[in-house]
């Protein structure tokens, strides 16, 4: 936990704070990881992928789209979620936390970028997909959904920068547009969110029926509406410590009526296609995957189903957080399930990330949590200065 | 009008000569490589091996056989590759191939993913100035432009690998299954595996004891293809509308929520 000046003025910035071993060891940790992933990036644009990676032929995608992508994406739907509820469902309390939500989801979206720089075999060539089209490929959405809704994130994050610049003009432009931006950042995210799943639909027989289902986008989607509130929630604990601010417990607490919800279609719509297709015994296999489904589902979705609806856990800061690590965790788990470890392979041919590949994710996610900090320090982010606006 | 090859797993003596006539006509390098207790070698696929002759040994009861594949791409006549390929790299040509075009890849490694035969396979080693590509089979197009058969079925000695026209190939391999029954598995695999391949497999032991997956007969990518067509433009369509709508309905609501509290009287914290 990062201990911070005393007692300053919500309005008092950086220039104030006294230095302490704390302030200066994570700002330091942060940087020295960024620069580290950056070495490694730069061997691997000299001599290729695999000179720092355990990725092969029958691993094709490793730590990187797992984690980096997959998870990534599903961890930025807090800003979709919250969005929807604030512009389209009009419930007007929620907007104290928007704009952390939508910096998490802009931060989040440019670090699967960023990522995707590293793991694609040609990134020079990631524009590639606006001039060269395959409209039957999962891929084209994917590629086409993470251009367009980043850039609708930097533009409803934009007022938050303009108001610091005191671009008053800027700021009013971008709001006068903000119902649509908003209506058609959910469409691309709900678009992205599923496609992600879409994607392994193509591998029906590789992908153990624990998890392949056609219906494989609809479960991206519901995990992701789900996971959107409890990264909202873990978020507004971590500022609430670091930036010592009181933590919204009502208002996170009541976003988080959306997660049992989201999670009871969920686990309503998996327990019945294993049951249709009489594939439920995998699960009780006592193998790997099956143990892996039963934590994932009983850890990551049942659990948190039950606690979420206890108004009691909706009401405690310190539950509201455990019940969405649950959520994450179970989130996080079910895309390495999906994308590495549920997909059968050659025989003989294994994968586990190598040390760089970890310093590469790592260095993205420092990266994020340096540009989260500065942003709360130097944006009009929290408080009552974040009212009235995008 | 389609080439196709037949390969006769009874007849191949596992000679590797074709493993050999594509690296020599393809100049592909030899592999460095560690022993791994199976004939078959090197013991994948690679970047510098597109053909490679696996050796299967197999059981039955007292009895050992050997079964001998040759595995490359199987120019799928409906290429899972080139549908999940989002920037069109990959395609089937009329006349069979799938071919592959390195200047429009971008290196997402999807087509890995996508192919129910762990095909394509990827360059590893190469850093940016050199451009990392897919390499897999390319059914020798460039000696069938000339003519010239693929440069596998050319060698094969004792003829296991026949190159020709896939329904010719598909009416010979059905004869040869009916002159000697007792010696084929009674199936030409690969006539409608995953929507039919234009590498067709005889063999005399199971399809599965050779490696071949067992698969369906609609090409893996249906369901994927299904949801680009259908799916995605209703879901777009739905969404835009229905949350056009849905943000009118709530406004309007409100507006007249807060209209009724005022003529009714008395103020409401609507709408701060």
């Amino acid at each position: 936990m990062v201990t911070r000046e005393g007692v300053l003025g919500e309005r008092e910035h950086a220039e104030a704070r006294p230095l302490t071993l704390a302030g200066v060891l994570v700002p330091g940790a942060l940087v020295g990881l960024m620069a580290l992933a950056f070495v490694v990036a730069m061997i691997r644009y000299a001599d290729g992928i695999g000179a720092i990676s355990n990725l092969n032929d029958a691993y094709g995608w490793g730590l990187w789209i797992s984690f980096d992508l997959l998870c990534g994406v599903a961890l930025a739907a807090g800003a979709f979620v919250t969005a929807t509820a604030v512009y389209i469902f009009g419930v007007e309390r929620f907007r104290p936390i928007l704009r952390p939500a939508i910096l998490t989801g802009f931060l989040g979206y440019l670090m699967v970028v960023v990522a995707l720089l590293v793991d694609l075999g040609r990134p020079e060539r990631i524009w590639y997909l606006i001039i060269h089209w395959n409209v039957n490929s999962v891929m084209f959405e994917v590629g086409w959904c993470v251009m367009l809704y980043t850039a609708v994130l930097a533009f409803e994050f934009s007022p938050m920068l303009w108001q610091r610049l005191n671009l008053q003009r800027a700021r009013r432009t971008i709001e006068k547009f903000v119902i649509p931006l908003v209506i058609l950042g959910t469409t691309l995210s709900t678009l992205h969110q599923s496609s992600l799943g879409s994607l392994f639909t193509i591998a029906p027989d590789q992908l153990n029926k624990l998890w392949y289902t056609p219906l494989l986008p609809l479960m991206f989607w519901l995990t992701a509406v789900a996971v959107g509130p409890a990264m909202v929630i873990l978020e507004s604990t971590i500022s609430s410590k670091v930036f010592k601010r009181g933590l919204e417990t009502d208002l996170v607490g009541a976003l988080a009526k959306v997660i049992p919800v989201a999670l009871f279609v969920y686990l309503g719509v998996k327990i019945g296609e294993l049951v249709a297709t009489s594939e439920l015994g995998l699960a009780f296999k006592g193998d790997l995957e099956g143990n892996l489904f039963l934590a994932e589902t009983i850890g990551g979705v049942i659990a948190p189903m039950v606690l979420f609806s206890l108004p009691a856990v909706r009401r405690s800061s310190g539950l509201l957080l455990a019940s969405a690590l649950l959520v994450i965790g179970g989130v996080v788990m079910n895309r390495f399930d999906v994308s590495l470890v549920g997909l059968a392979r050659p025989d003989g041919v294994g994968y586990f990330p190598s040390w760089m590949e970890f310093v590469v994710t790592l260095g993205i996610i420092a990266g994020g949590v340096m540009a989260f900090g500065l942003a709360a320090r130097n944006l009009p982010l929290f408080g009552e200065h974040a009212h009235g606006e995008a | 009008m389609s080439f196709a090859m037949l390969f006769d797993a009874t007849k191949c003596t596992a000679c590797r000569g074709c493993q050999v006539a594509c690296k020599q006509w393809n100049d592909l390098p030899g592999e460095v490589t560690k022993h791994t207790g199976s004939y078959t070698h090197p013991a994948q696929l690679s970047a510098d091996t597109w053909l490679l002759i696996e050796f299967h040994e197999i059981q039955n009861g007292d009895e050992f056989t050997w079964g001998f594949r040759r595995k490359a791409c199987m120019h799928c006549v409906e290429p899972a590759c080139a549908s999940a390929c989002p920037v069109g790299a990959l395609k089937k040509t009329n006349e069979g191939p799938v071919v592959y075009n390195e200047d429009r890849c971008i290196g997402c490694r999807y087509c890995m993913l996508a192919c129910p035969f762990d095909v394509p396979t990827f360059t590893w080693d190469r850093g940016l100035m050199e451009g990392a590509v897919i390499r897999k089979c390319k059914f020798c197009v460039d000696r069938l432009g000339s003519g010239l058969d693929p440069a596998c079925a050319k060698t094969c000695p004792p003829g296991a690998l026949k190159f020709g026209e896939r329904d010719e190939l598909i009416a010979e391999a059905e004869a040869r299954i009916q002159a000697e029954p007792a010696k084929y598995v009674p199936h030409v695999y690969g006539k409608e595996e995953a929507g039919g391949t234009s590498i067709l497999y005889l063999s005399h032991v199971p399809f599965q004891e050779l490696g071949l997956p067992t698969l369906g007969n609609q090409p893996v990518q249906q369901r994927s293809e299904q949801i680009m067509e259908k799916a995605t433009p209703t879901v777009a369509l739905g969404m835009l509308l229905g949350l056009g709508g849905l943000y009118w309905v709530v406004k309007r609501r409100n507006q007249m929520a807060a209209k009724k509290a005022t003529t009714a009287g008395h103020r409401d914290k609507e709408g701060s």
